[in-house]
C-alpha cells in the first residue's frame, strides 16, 4: 500500500470517526437503536454542497449542515418520545423521508465541487500538492476537538444525566431528568454530528451524491464495535478514544484488503469486507473470553 | 406533608384483564411522619407508591404534596419533592455509572442541570463523609463502577442518594425484600438513621408485619385498593402481629390468608 493511498483510507477514517461518536451517542449511550445517520450523512453532505456551490463559506455549510442533521435526529426521537413509534422504525421513517428531502436540497442526484474553496483550501499549497498531506491533519484536529468537546459535555450534569437516561430511565426519572427531553437533545447531537461528517465527507471527495449515505450506520457500528474490542470500556474518555480508533482501523483494514492484490478483492467488495469484519469484531471478544476460561482452568 | 384523595386506578380498563387496583384510597401524612404499609398482593400497595411517585397516573382523585397538586404532573417533575428507593436494587442506581457519579445525580436532584463538571472537588468531600458512615468502605472506592457492588451495598447508596437533596417524601418500596435477612437488618437500621436524622416524612412499603409495626410512627394496611386499617400511638405500640392480624379480620369480617404477610 503506497503512502498516499494509506493517508487516503485515514482521511476517510477520521470522518467516520465523528460517525462512529454519533452512533456511539445513540446506539451505546441512549440506548436508542438509530438509523437516521444513513439520511443524515448526506443530509449533512447535500446542505454543504449546495451551500459552497452557492458561493458560501465553507466553515458555514459546515455549521448549516450540522444544524439540519440535529433537525433530523431531533425529528427522529420525536416521533419515538412523543408518538411512541418504536425506536428503529421511527428512524427508518426519518431516514427515507430524508432520501427524498436531500434529493430536494440538491435539486439533482450530483452536485460537483471540484475547484471550489473547501475548509481545507487555505491550507493547502498552490505551489506543490499537499492535499494528501493536509486534508488528514485538518480532520484529525477537527476529531480531536469534537472528542475532548464531547468528553467535556458527558462529565457535565447535562452530560451525565443523558447517561443516566440511557442506562436506566426510571431512576433517571426519579432524580428528577426528564428523559424525553434528554433524548430528544442527545440524538440532535449525535445526527449532528454524523451530519457534519457528511459535509466534510463532500468537501474531501469533491462533491456530493445522492447515494453516499447508504451504510453509513454499519460503518459508524462497526467502528463502535472495533473500538470496544480494542480498548475495555472503563472510563468515558477511553470509550471516545476506543471508538475514534475503531473507525481508523476499521478504514485501514478496508484498504489493506482492497490493496493485497493475491487476495483478488475490488471496490464493489466494500460491503461484503465490511459485514465480515463487524462480525469479526462481535465474535472476538467471546473467542477471548473462552481462550481465557480454558487457561484459567488449566492453572488452577 | 402528603394527602392521597379518593385515588382510583383501574388498568385494563374496558377488557376482560380490567384490573381495579385503587379504589378510592385517601391517606394524609403529617410532615416528620414515618408510615409503613402493609396489605396482601394486589392490595394496590406499589400502585398507590407509583402514583405518588409520579410513574403511574390515577384515573380521578387528586394528590397533594406539601400543598402543591401534583396529581397531573410527570415524575421528573415531582422529583424536587419526592425521593425514592426501589425494591430491586438494581432499579435505584446506574450499574454503568460510578459510585461518584451516581451520587452526583443524586445530587443535582430537583436542581437545574448545567454544562458545569457534574462531579465537584466538593462534592467528592461530600459524598466520602456521607459514605464513610455506612462503614462499608465505599468511600475509597468514589470511582468504581456501581455494577460491582452487592444488592445491599447498592440499596445503602440508594438510600443515601435518597437523602443527599431535601424531599417531602421519601418513598421506600419493599427495599429490603430483595436482600438476605442479615442485610436488610443492616438497610432497615440506615433507613430509621437516616429518616431520623434528616426528620423526613417517609412511606415505606413492606411485606413483613413485624417490619411494619416495628418501625416507624403508624402503620396503614391496604386492602382491596383502600385503607383498612390505620393504627399509631400507644395502641400500636403495644400490638403485637396476631393482634393486627385480628384487628383486620374484625374490620373486614374475612380471614387473611397470605402467608407472606404473617411470615416473618
Amino acid at each position: 500500500m503506497s503512502l498516499i493511498s494509506l493517508m487516503g483510507a485515514l482521511e476517510i477514517g477520521l470522518i467516520f470517526a465523528l460517525v462512529a461518536l454519533g452512533v456511539l451517542i445513540s446506539f451505546r449511550l441512549l440506548n436508542f437503536p438509530d438509523l437516521t445517520a444513513d439520511g443524515s450523512f448526506p443530509l449533512g453532505g447535500a446542505v454543504a454542497a449546495v451551500l459552497i456551490a452557492g458561493g458560501h463559506d465553507p466553515w458555514l455549510a459546515c455549521g448549516l449542515a450540522a444544524i439540519a442533521g440535529a433537525a433530523a435526529g431531533w425529528l427522529t426521537a420525536w416521533l419515538n418520545v412523543r408518538l411512541g413509534i418504536l425506536q428503529l422504525l421511527a428512524s427508518i421513517l426519518v431516514m427515507i423521508a430524508l432520501y427524498s428531502i436531500n434529493l430536494r436540497i440538491m435539486g439533482a442526484p450530483n452536485i460537483a465541487l471540484i475547484g471550489l474553496p473547501t475548509v481545507f483550501t487555505p491550507f493547502i499549497s498552490t505551489v506543490n500538492d499537499n492535499a494528501w498531506l493536509i486534508q488528514p491533519a485538518v480532520l484529525a484536529v477537527i476529531v480531536v476537538i469534537a472528542k475532548l468537546l464531547l468528553d467535556a459535555f458527558f462529565a457535565s450534569e447535562t452530560g451525565l444525566a443523558l447517561r443516566a437516561t440511557g442506562a436506566n430511565p426510571r431512576m433517571a426519572r426519579a432524580q428528577g431528568i426528564s428523559t424525553d427531553r434528554m433524548t430528544l437533545a442527545g440524538m440532535a447531537l449525535s445526527n449532528a454530528l454524523i451530519a457534519l461528517a457528511g459535509a466534510l465527507y463532500v468537501q474531501t471527495q469533491g462533491g456530493a451524491d445522492i447515494s453516499m449515505g447508504i451504510g453509513t450506520i454499519v460503518v459508524g457500528l462497526a467502528a463502535v464495535i472495533i473500538g470496544e474490542t480494542l480498548l475495555p470500556p472503563r472510563t468515558l474518555w477511553l470509550v471516545t478514544l476506543a471508538t475514534v480508533l475503531g473507525a481508523l482501523l476499521y478504514r485501514l483494514l478496508i484498504a489493506l484488503a482492497l490493496n493485497a492484490d493475491f487476495i483478488g478483492l475490488q471496490a464493489q467488495d466494500l460491503n461484503l469486507i465490511t459485514a465480515v469484519l463487524v462480525g469479526l469484531a462481535l465474535v472476538l471478544p467471546k473467542i477471548k473470553g473462552k481462550l481465557r476460561n480454558k487457561q484459567g482452568g488449566k492453572s488452577a | 406533608m402528603m394527602r392521597a384523595d379518593n385515588l382510583f386506578k383501574t388498568f385494563n380498563p374496558g377488557t376482560p384483564l380490567e384490573n381495579p387496583v385503587l379504589r378510592g384510597l385517601s391517606l394524609t401524612i403529617e410532615s416528620g411522619q414515618f408510615v409503613t404499609v402493609i396489605g396482601s398482593n394486589g392490595a394496590g400497595k406499589s400502585t398507590f407508591l407509583n402514583a405518588i411517585s409520579g410513574d403511574i397516573s390515577p384515573d380521578t382523585g387528586s394528590l397533594f404534596i406539601d400543598g402543591q397538586d401534583v396529581t397531573r404532573q410527570s415524575a421528573w417533575q415531582r422529583a424536587a419533592l419526592v425521593a425514592r428507593v426501589f425494591q430491586d436494587p438494581l432499579a435505584g442506581t446506574c450499574e454503568g455509572l460510578t459510585i461518584e457519579e451516581n451520587l452526583a445525580l443524586a445530587m443535582q436532584r430537583g436542581q437545574g442541570r448545567g454544562l458545569s463538571r457534574a462531579v465537584k472537588a466538593s462534592y467528592r468531600e461530600a459524598f466520602r463523609d456521607k459514605l464513610s458512615t455506612l462503614k462499608l468502605g465505599l468511600e475509597n472506592r468514589l470511582g468504581d463502577r456501581m455494577g460491582l457492588l452487592s444488592g445491599g451495598q447498592r440499596q445503602a447508596v440508594s438510600l443515601l442518594m435518597a437523602s443527599l437533596q431535601p424531599s417531602r417524601l421519601l418513598l421506600l418500596d419493599e427495599h429490603t425484600a430483595a436482600l438476605d435477612p442479615k442485610t436488610a437488618a443492616f438497610v432497615l437500621e440506615l433507613t430509621d438513621r437516616i429518616v431520623t436524622e434528616n426528620k423526613l416524612t417517609a412511606l415505606m412499603v413492606t411485606h413483613s408485619m413485624r417490619q411494619a409495626l416495628d418501625h416507624g410512627h403508624r402503620t396503614v394496611m391496604l386492602h382491596q385498593g383502600r385503607v383498612v386499617l390505620d393504627v399509631s400511638g400507644d395502641s400500636r405500640s403495644r400490638m403485637d402481629v396476631p393482634d393486627l392480624l385480628a384487628m383486620f379480620e374484625q374490620t373486614r369480617g374475612e380471614k387473611l390468608d397470605d402467608d407472606a404477610l404473617l411470615l416473618g
